[in-house]
Order: structure tokens, then sequence, then C-alpha cells
């Protein structure tokens, strides 16, 4: 066979030699400067490996000469960033509550982590707005069920309510109906007095009827105008805002059930300065008091 | 459109294409000398497309001094190029304190572009958006009226490339010099001569990407810093990357970026047209080329000598006389070559020139047309620039120095109080582009009954806000809705406007936005 390649024809190239059905393949040389950039990227790889982590071994991989590691940059990252933020949390640990908001640095520093803290630990039952959801208040408006004062806050998020933690706030609201305390005709008519405090449409004849019933089972934690009573975690009856719904059927159940919902004590769980960030954050969300 | 000038074109970029008529010579041998006192230049159009191949080594060109009109343009281009390229981050302006004195500067730290008197912030970036659609349309304008005359005398590419061929031309001589030296064998010669080019080549890579960072960083600031070896990491990097640039692709690669890298020599070919004004070697006159003895007549031949000096003086390599091409940059040099030689045999100048399609057609048939500077293509290109510019100089003209960004809360989209009323809540965000401290009220417009508090601030502090020079400051606006007023609403959003009033000179910056409640 001749050694030399053939010659198309054509177009004057050589041929490789592979022929399909009479379809010849040419042998076009590469750009040199294609050629010349791959060999520069063959070369620049091996410095790589020399340099860089690259070869897997048994238990471990070939770490490479520039002592690079993208797990310990992470992990320099993060100790800087705390390193970074240890003053400002130092500060926050020392500060009260309203030492935090009256200083313009702390209290931005504190809002902050407290908006990540809210949406770490708090979001799932209060939303990430914060608006709440039936039986979980919402920390937006200015109705308090045990006061929207700093300290109050501070207090509810260390402690929780009806949690396992000591000092928890709680209060229980008789089961009305489930005890049967009251007969179901009394909670209606219960119900209907309910709607008139707060200035709702009623049956003016039944709410009459339950003041008495009002009086003896109610305003003893409700207070007599039914205005409520922070210190028992008793809401306001009177106001626009409903924990369990303004509906006549969710008040007919809150009231056979007692309701009684549960937040967990977070002193424990999250350290002290976090726990003011949290405090100082859910206070600026427009209801703080 | 629609009257042959497009066959016209299409003939000339097929001719272009294909490369099939071969030039029609007089000379049986070609002579030493192309006619008397002119030397033929053994020059060769190296890179016409039929003489080139992708896998071919670059052969070098070794283009020749000209000298001329173009030559004495693109000289006085190069100049006011690179004076303010070089120049322009060292003008100042005062802008008050703790504000850069730069003239222009994009600061990225602080997300701020300064021209002179104008202070583009990142928000408004739109600005600059608009000037490059402006440089766009130029460019487009210009290619359509007299072809690319931008690659020609005003590009980077071009301007650098001329001032490193002026180099070596300074160094080693001109083009016979030049080949003779890389013929040479090496010696002290030769090597004391490339070194000293490719020095000098280095440093004005080194002064181009030094200044290219000026623009970013306080130019006097980073000078001391380059000077005591600590400015930052990242200046040394683009230093770095722009002296490499410049003198790889100005020095060395040259021609070789307009030929193979850029792609405005494709995008150009569809901007010019028959009527476009290109530089043009007039075939109609030029041809037969041959020889020019002492006392022959020119009747029944061309003007053109063979002398080749528009090859000699070409800085891509190509032959003019080929036709239009896509290695042509158009700088016009050869034009200024052939007038020297027409001049010296007694021919009338601009056998090369800038001409249009149209018109060497016309005259190959003894006719001409008008240049027709007017066309629809100008027109729309004209006219779009004009509405572009408008829309741009009413833009600066009616932008703010005091602006507000209002966002309504989103969650919650609205908040219920223990009274009944509604709560929405805004951030605010008040720029003041002034280099003075600002004082503003807050009001609100369309929300009748509606209480307006800020979070953070008692009622005393609310009605003046202070807002620091050139700086922005983020508010938590909270707009509250009686009970009755909320529930008289139409609508579950009710638009209003929130009103921020400069407490200096009275001005009132309105933004809409939208009140939210449960509808009824």
């Amino acid at each position: 066979m001749d050694a030399r390649p053939e010659i198309d024809s054509v177009t004057g190239a050589e041929t490789t030699g592979h022929e399909w059905d009479g379809i010849k393949e040419l042998n076009q040389p590469l750009p040199k400067w294609w050629l010349y950039v791959l060999y520069a990227c063959i070369v620049w790889s091996i410095g790589y490996w020399v340099a860089y982590p690259a070869w897997p071994l048994i238990s471990g991989y070939t770490r490479g000469l520039a002592g690079y590691s993208q797990r310990e940059t992470v992990g320099q990252r993060i100790a800087e960033a705390r390193a970074a933020q240890g003053q400002a949390n130092a500060a926050i640990a020392k500060a009260s509550v309203e030492e935090i908001q009256a200083s313009p640095d702390l209290l931005q520093f504190a809002m902050a982590g407290g908006r990540a803290a809210f949406g770490d630990n708090c979001a799932p039952c209060h939303g990430r707005g914060a608006q709440g959801a039936k039986g979980y208040p919402n920390l937006n408006d200015d109705d308090w069920l045990w006061g929207g004062k700093l300290a109050d806050i501070q207090q509810t998020v260390l402690y929780g309510i009806r949690s396992t933690a000591g000092e928890t706030r709680a209060s229980a609201m008789p089961r009305f109906g489930q005890d049967q305390i009251l007969e179901r005709g009394q909670i209606s008519d219960l119900a209907e007095q309910v709607l008139a405090l707060s200035g709702n449409p009623h049956d003016a004849a039944a709410a009459e009827r339950a003041k008495p019933l009002f009086a003896d089972n109610c305003a003893a934690c409700h207070g007599e105008t039914g205005k409520g009573n922070r210190e028992l975690g008793a809401p306001d009856l009177t106001d626009a805002i409903w924990l369990y719904g303004g509906a006549k059927a969710d008040i007919v159940r809150s009231i056979e059930t007692g309701r009684g919902g549960v937040m967990p004590a977070w002193a424990g769980r999250l350290d002290a300065g976090t726990i003011k960030k949290l405090t100082v954050y859910v206070h600026s969300l427009g209801g703080g008091q | 459109m629609s009257c042959g000038c497009e066959a016209i074109f299409i003939q000339a970029l097929m001719a272009q294409n294909a490369m099939t008529s071969l030039p029609q010579t007089l000379d049986p041998a070609p002579a030493p000398e192309a006619a008397p006192g002119i030397a033929r230049s053994d020059a060769q159009a190296v890179n016409t497309q039929a003489g080139r191949a992708l896998y071919a080594a670059r052969v070098p060109i070794y283009p020749k001094r000209a000298s001329g009109t173009f030559r004495r343009i693109k000289w006085a281009v190069m100049a006011v190029t690179l004076g303010i390229y070089y120049v322009l981050p060292w003008l100042r302006w005062d802008r008050g304190p703790n504000l850069p004195d730069q003239a222009f500067l994009l600061d990225f730290a602080h997300q701020r572009l300064y021209i002179f008197g104008l202070e583009i912030w990142a928000q408004q970036f739109y600005f600059v958006t608009g000037l490059l659609i402006l440089a766009a349309l130029a460019l487009f304008l210009v290619t359509a009226l007299a072809g690319r005359v931008w690659c020609g005398y005003a590009c980077p590419q071009t301007v650098w490339t001329d001032l490193m061929i002026a180099v070596e031309r300074f160094w080693q001589g001109d083009r016979n010099a030049r080949m003779r030296l890389a013929k040479a064998p090496w010696g002290f010669e030769k090597i004391w001569k490339l070194g000293a080019t490719h020095l000098s080549w280095l440093a004005i890579a080194i002064a181009t990407g030094g200044a290219f960072v000026f623009y970013f960083r306080d130019a006097p600031t980073l000078a001391m810093e380059f000077i005591h070896f600590d400015a930052p990491a990242i200046a040394y990097l683009f230093l770095g990357i722009f002296t490499a640039t410049t003198y790889v692709l100005g020095g060395l690669a040259r021609e070789q970026v307009c030929i193979y890298m850029c792609p405005w020599p494709r995008i150009q070919g569809a901007m010019f047209d028959a009527d476009s004004l290109l530089v043009s070697y007039r075939a109609y006159r030029g041809e037969p080329r041959g020889s020019h003895k002492k006392g022959e007549r020119w009747l029944g031949r061309g003007d053109c000598v063979d002398c080749k000096q528009c090859v000699a003086v070409c800085p891509t390599g190509i032959d003019i006389r080929n036709g239009p091409q896509l290695e042509c940059i158009q700088c016009a040099l050869c034009i200024d070559a052939c007038d020297d030689v027409m001049y010296k045999v007694g021919r009338p100048p601009k056998l090369i020139a800038y001409d249009t399609f149209r018109n060497l057609d016309a005259a190959s048939h003894g006719d001409r047309v008008p240049i027709r500077l007017i066309r629809p293509r100008t027109v729309l290109y004209a006219g779009l620039l004009a509405l572009v510019g408008t829309v741009m100089l009413v833009a600066l003209s009616a932008r703010t120095v005091l602006d507000v960004n209002v966002q309504a809360d989103r969650n919650p989209l609205f908040v219920r109080l223990s009274d009944g009323s509604i709560r929405n809540g805004y951030n605010v965000r008040i720029l003041n582009k002034l280099y003075e401290t600002r004082s503003v009220a807050l009001g609100l417009e369309g929300l009748p009954g509606a209480r307006l508090s800020v979070l953070g601030m008692d009622a005393e502090a609310q009605p003046h806000i202070e807002v620091s020079p050139d700086n922005l400051r983020s508010l938590k606006l909270f707009v509250t809705l009686p009970r009755e007023a909320a529930q008289a609403l139409p609508a579950s959003q009710t638009p209003f406007a929130i009103v921020v009033r400069d407490l200096t000179d009275g001005t009132e910056t309105r933004r809409a936005s939208i009140f939210r409640g449960p509808g009824k």
C-alpha cells in the first residue's frame, strides 16, 4: 500500500484514509491558535493538579501544594463573620432590650439578626410576615394577650405560654361546654353577648339573658366590661381582633373548649442575645407599646 | 430602493467572496520600476481571503509609512482619543467634602458613576444604557454614510496598533529596514532594536492598563499606592490584564484581531449599501494596470502603474484593488499612498478614493451618479438618534436631586388594629443626591382621615426628617385608616400618594402607592 496519504482532488487536502460508502474524510489540520490553546490548557491542568486538590485517593484526596480547601475557606469566612459580629453581639449581651432600642447601631444590628431568627424559629406558627393565623396571634397589630411592652415580649419569648418552663405564662379558660359547666343554650346566649361587646350584629334578647352568666363566669378574667386582663392573658373581647375567629360558631367553640394555645419557651433553645434581638424585632413590627 | 442597487451591491459582495476577477496586467514580467522614479514594492497582499488559511502561521506585515491627508487625520484622531483616555482620570471636579473630586469616576464600592457635574446612581444606570444605545446608533449612521469609519480611525484596536507600529518604526526604521532586520541573523543590532521596541510596547501597555484602573479609584491616590506597592490586589490584577491585552492585541496580534476575532466586520457588511462611501479602487480608471515608461502615452491603458504602494502601506495586508473585502478596515492610508504616486506620474489623484458602489458601477459605463447621503436608511438612523437623544436629554433634565422610592409591605398586606382601623406598612427610601443635608416632611394625599407615623420616631420628630448628603435614608412608614374610613373604601385597593416635601425649597415629590384593606 502506498505510504503517502491520498490527496483529495477537489480540495487538495489530505484524506485520513477512512471511507464510508465512497465518502472520504479529509484530514484538515486544526487551526494553530486552537492547537496552542489546547496545549496551554494541558500544561495548565498539570500545574493545577500539583497546586490544587485533584485526585481522589482511597481515603482522602491529594491536597495540592497551594493548600486550598473550599471547606476550610467556608469555615474561615464563617469565623471571620462571627468575629466581625462579636463586638456587636457582646454589646447586645450586655445591654437591656430598652438600651438596644435606644441605640441606632445596636437597633440596626438587632433588627437584622431578629429578622433572621424570626424566620428560622417563629415563622412556622406566626408566619413569615408575623401576620399570624387562626390560633396564632398576629404580631403586627396593637392587640396583645400578655402585653406589648419590650419587657412583656421578652418574657413571652423566653418562657413561652403554657409551656413546660417553670416561669411560663399560664392561664386556663374553663371548658364550659366539654366539662358541662354551662348548657348549650347558655353558651349560645353568651356568644351573643360577646358579639354585642365588640359591637357586632347580635341577638339583643339573648345577649341580655347572658349578662348575669357573663358576670358569673367570664368577668373574673375578661373583666366586667370584657376589656380583658393581660396579667392572665385574657383577651379583650371588645376589640376588632379575634384570635380564633369572630363568627358566632367560632365563639361558641371557644366557650365550649376553652382553647388555650401553647407557645414553647425559647430560653435554652436560643441564646439570650438572640432572644433580645427577637424581642426588639417583634416590638418594631408596628404594635410595640 | 429596488432600482438595481441591490444587484450592484450583491455583485460587489460576490466579487469579494469569490475573488474571481483576476487583475488585468499589461506587463508580461513585472519590471522593478513601476514608473519613472517609482519603485515597485514587493509587498504581498497576504491577508486576502484567498491567500490565508486558518492553520497557517501569521505572515508578518510591515506597513510602510504613508503621508497625506488621511494620515494626518489619523494622527489627529489618535492624539485626541489617546489624550482623552490618559488624561481624563486626572481631571478634578470639586463636589464638596467627603466626596470624590475626580471628574470621571466609576465608584463600584459606593455604586456611583461621576461624570463631571452629573452623578449617576446604580439604579439610574439606564442613563448609561441610553448612552450605549446612542453610541450604537451613531455607529450605524456613520457606517451607512461612510463605511467602517469607526474601524479605520477611532477603534482602540486601530489606534493602539497604529501607535505600536509608529513605535516599531521609530526603533527599526520603515518597511524595508524592518524586513531586513527581521531576516537578519540574531546579533547585537537586532537584539537591541527588537528589545527597545518590545520594551516601549510594554511601557505603553502598562500606561494603558494603569490609566484604565484610574477610572475606578481616585487617580492620584492610586498612583501613589502603585509607587509604594500597596495598591489593592484587584488594581494590580486589572493593570496586568490590560497590560497583557494591550501588548498582545496591539503589539503582536494587530490585524489578526480585526480579521479573526472581531465580530464587527461581519456585522458591518450588512450596515452599508450601494450608496455608502467606501474606500474603493476605481477599477474603471485604473485598469488595465501595468508599468509606465517615460514618455509613454496614457491612452488605452489604466492609471494604475501597479507599484503596489497601496499594498505596502496597508496595515491589514490586503490589496484594495481586489475590491471591497472583510479584511479592509478602511483606514484610507492606501488613498494617501496612491495619491502620492498619481501626483508623481502626473495623473489626477483619487484613483483610490471614498466612493459608492453605485457610482463605481455607473462610472464603469462612462456615467456618474450623485452621492446620496439622505436615504431611508440614514434618515432612519438619524431619526432614531435624535429620538433617543431627546429622550435622554428630557430624562436628564427631569432627573431629580431628591428621589423617593416607596415599597408597600406584602406580608402582611394590611393589619387590622384593635380599634378596627386598618394599617398598611411602607418602606420609604429617600435619596438625597445633593452634596448637603436636607430636611424633608412626609405627607399623604388622596386618603382622607389617614394617620401617618414613622417607626422609631415620635410625633415631634416626624415633620423634620434629615437625610445626609449624597446618601439615602430608609424609613418604615405606617399609614392607618380609622375603622369607618376603612369601611367606606370602595375597594380592597385604594390608590393614594406619599408626598415628600423638601423643607428648604418647598418642592414636593409624590409617589403613587396602594392602600390595601379587607374590601367589601
